[in-house]
């Protein structure tokens, strides 16, 4: 995969002076119709942010239904195995519904009511979101319509199940290649359409402002946790963070707390895919280039007319096309970097995890682990390594079934 | 600048660039302006086409998979004006293709290729800074839309920014053909003409020469997309123009306001 290209880059960030930039990227790139939402969005969002009842309800709601704080655990078999850092795994998927994704579900379901809005849509690529919110929805009492891409109905079957079995309507979307970014396509045109009582609740933390800050606000409480807990358990940070990014929402709610303290590297993980060509991965800070789509400025995976790249990943969660404009400022900023792990790699970080930790991650937060893997022993034993294992593999199992085969694998202990 | 509407009803045609190929393309734009279209939407085809409905998703896709790009969609917006010098034409964009193509050598190659203003689906006017300034430098007529749940500073800002016309959307919702004019298109079009010094120009879901009729009644002109990019769709290629025309002059004819 060739390095983004800097020379080919057009002239960034159409100027504004809207709100919701992270440097050049983000705003508000929207059909008319829908800016009257956003602005009441917004403007919802902030009064509910300086209202106590509705952080006591949030958390309250976090704690008791959700499952939170998520425990921070010393993973002292793969450590010592990889023989490097001292590898901490953060454990969003020991939340209900087996992925930080319900973090965020939860507040906007809430600003939902707070705003009235009794119809409630969502996308959803891996189906982690999509659960959640139809969770969220039975929680409230809230009508239910996720739109999913018919290859991820397809590929993360048992999640399509368990939204309707939640009392979600999922409404299969065969557009484009089937995937997420055509998911949030058709989400947004039943939005354009519905939007005088429809609430958009949005999976990542991308589109049009003020999501992404409200994305990233709701799933901070992942790096505020792990902060106090690494210093509880080793009285200092750890020395790198590394999450998957998909849209980003995990990621930035596992960097945010730490994006001052400068000792902290910070290390995103894309979807390398099965190759470098366009179209066979989803690596957009190897590959894409800045541009619009789905109501923000960021990297976008294009060819050189400005249409979108089909994407390709073995996890449907992160097989998109764009990423959130928080980590396109944090990656031109240099402030995190931001890697790639191929398919394969993926595939035998769920093994090498399941095996050596019993813990069965999602094939996105496998890219992740990848990663760890890769780093781990490169770095000295002082080191700490944290991991965000941004949900469980359960899912997954139909994919790992066909893609890997277990055989022989009894015999290499 | 060609962008009038000097006989009741005025008329802007929307056509997706590349479906069924762009030589057709240009074609129908010609038939339509000797119809008595007043303005040609030249549409540039897009991968996400988020607020158009299955219609001119279909007709994107199609344009989009014969390698259909925005040169070509300029080039065949200089054939149209070299054919016919004083129709009005507007290029139709999502604003992805704008952006990869540059904002300001786009504005410059939309001048050279002749068209009198641009429409950019997802460009709301708080973003349109260095748009405006591209437009205004190039002596090109933005065109905003506003829609039913636009606020009235909103659909101040948006007139006092577009050049012109300006675009009312007639129902909340995508691109698409209805059976009936939404109630609230006259309630927008009264909304916006008190704050518009240009004409106001009405689209999404007209398709009759009944909704152009009615339109006229309240709006200085009628914008007809899916029903026209419908008709293309089941037309053979060598027929398409001559269909368009006679499409084009049935609502020309068939929506002069009764008085
Ligand atoms: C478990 C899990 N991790 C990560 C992601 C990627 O999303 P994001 O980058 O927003 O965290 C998903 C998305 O479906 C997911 O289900």
């Amino acid at each position: 995969m060739s390095p983004v290209e800097t020379i080919n880059r057009p002239a960034p960030a159409p100027k504004s002076s809207a709100p919701g930039r992270f440097g050049a990227y983000g705003g508000r790139y929207v059909p008319e119709t829908l800016m009257a939402a956003l602005l009441e969005l917004d403007q919802c969002y902030a009064e509910a942010q300086a209202d106590p009842a509705f952080h006591a309800e949030l958390n309250a709601l976090l704690q008791t239904y959700c499952g939170r704080p998520t425990p921070l655990y010393f993973a002292k078999r793969l450590s010592e195995q990889l023989g490097g850092a001292k590898i901490y795994l953060k454990r969003e998927d020991l939340l209900h519904t087996g992925a930080h994704k319900i973090n965020n579900a939860l507040g906007q379901a809430l600003l939902a009511k707070r705003m009235g809005k009794t119809r409630i849509i969502a996308e959803t690529g891996a189906g982690q979101h999509g659960v959640a919110t139809a969770t969220v929805c039975a929680l409230f009492g809230l009508e239910c319509v996720v739109y999913m891409g018919e290859e991820d109905m397809r590929r993360q079957e048992p999640n399509v199940y368990r939204m309707r079995l939640l009392g979600a309507e999922v409404r299969g979307v065969s557009a484009g290649s089937a995937t997420l970014k055509d998911a949030i396509n058709e989400a947004m045109r039943d939005w354009v359409t519905n939007v005088r009582n429809t609430f958009y609740i949005l999976g990542s933390a991308l589109g049009s402002h003020p999501y992404p800050t409200i994305v990233r606000d709701f799933q901070r409480v992942i790096s505020r946790e792990s902060r106090e807990q690494i210093l509880a358990a080793e009285d200092k940070l750890p020395d790198t963070v590394v999450a998957c990014v998909g849209g980003g929402s995990n990621a930035i709610g596992a960097f945010y707390e730490y994006l001052n303290d400068a000792s902290v590297a910070l290390v995103g993980v894309e979807a390398g895919g099965r190759g470098t060509a366009l179209g066979e991965h989803a690596a957009r800070f190897h590959g894409g280039i800045p541009g619009v789509l789905q109501g923000t400025y960021s990297y976008v995976l294009q060819d050189d007319a400005g249409q979108v790249s089909s994407t390709h990943s073995v996890s449907a969660g992160l097989d998109y096309a764009s990423v959130g404009p928080e980590h396109a400022m944090l990656h031109d900023s240099g402030r995190a970097t931001y890697t790639y792990a191929m398919d394969h790699e993926a595939l035998e970080a769920v093994k090498v995890l399941s095996r050596t930790e019993g813990i069965i991650p999602a094939l996105e937060s496998a890219h992740a682990i990848a990663e760890a893997i890769k780093l781990a022993p490169k770095m000295g034993k002082d080191k700490i390594l944290m991991v965000n294992v941004s949900g469980r593999g359960d899912k997954d199992i139909g994919i790992l079934r066909n893609e890997m085969s277990l055989e022989g694998s009894e015999a290499k202990k | 600048m060609s962008i009038k509407f000097e006989k009741k009803p005025g008329l802007v045609i929307y056509l997706t660039a590349g479906d069924p190929d762009l030589a057709t393309t240009r074609d129908m734009a010609i038939a339509a302006v000797d119809a008595g279209a007043d303005v040609i939407e030249l549409g540039v085809p897009f991968s996400d086409p988020l607020a158009d409905g299955p219609v001119i998703q279909r007709a994107s896709e199609r344009a989009v998979a014969k390698g259909t790009r925005l040169e070509d969609v300029l080039k065949t917006c200089r054939e149209i004006r070299n054919a016919r010098a004083n129709a009005g034409i507007i290029l139709f964009s999502y604003l992805n293709p704008v952006v990869r193509y540059g904002m300001t050598a786009f504005a410059k190659a939309a001048k050279d290729a002749g068209a009198d203003g641009v429409l950019l689906t997802d460009m709301i006017v708080e973003e349109a800074g260095e748009y405006l300034e591209a437009m205004r430098a190039n002596d090109l007529a933005p065109v905003f839309l506003a829609a039913p749940t636009s606020p009235d500073e909103r659909l101040k800002a948006i007139a006092e920014n577009s050049r012109g016309f300006v675009y009312a959307i007639s129902r909340v919702g995508i691109t698409g053909t209805q059976t009936e004019l939404a109630a609230d298109a006259e309630t927008l079009v009264k909304r916006l003409k008190q704050f518009a010094q240009i004409p106001v120009a009405l689209g999404f879901g007209i398709s009759t020469p009944e909704h152009v009729k009615t339109v006229a009644g309240f709006a200085d002109a009628a914008v007809v997309g899916s029903a026209l990019v419908a008709l293309v769709e089941k037309t053979p290629a060598a027929e398409a123009p001559r269909a368009v025309g006679e499409f084009v002059r049935q609502l020309k004819e068939g929506g002069q306001p009764s008085t």
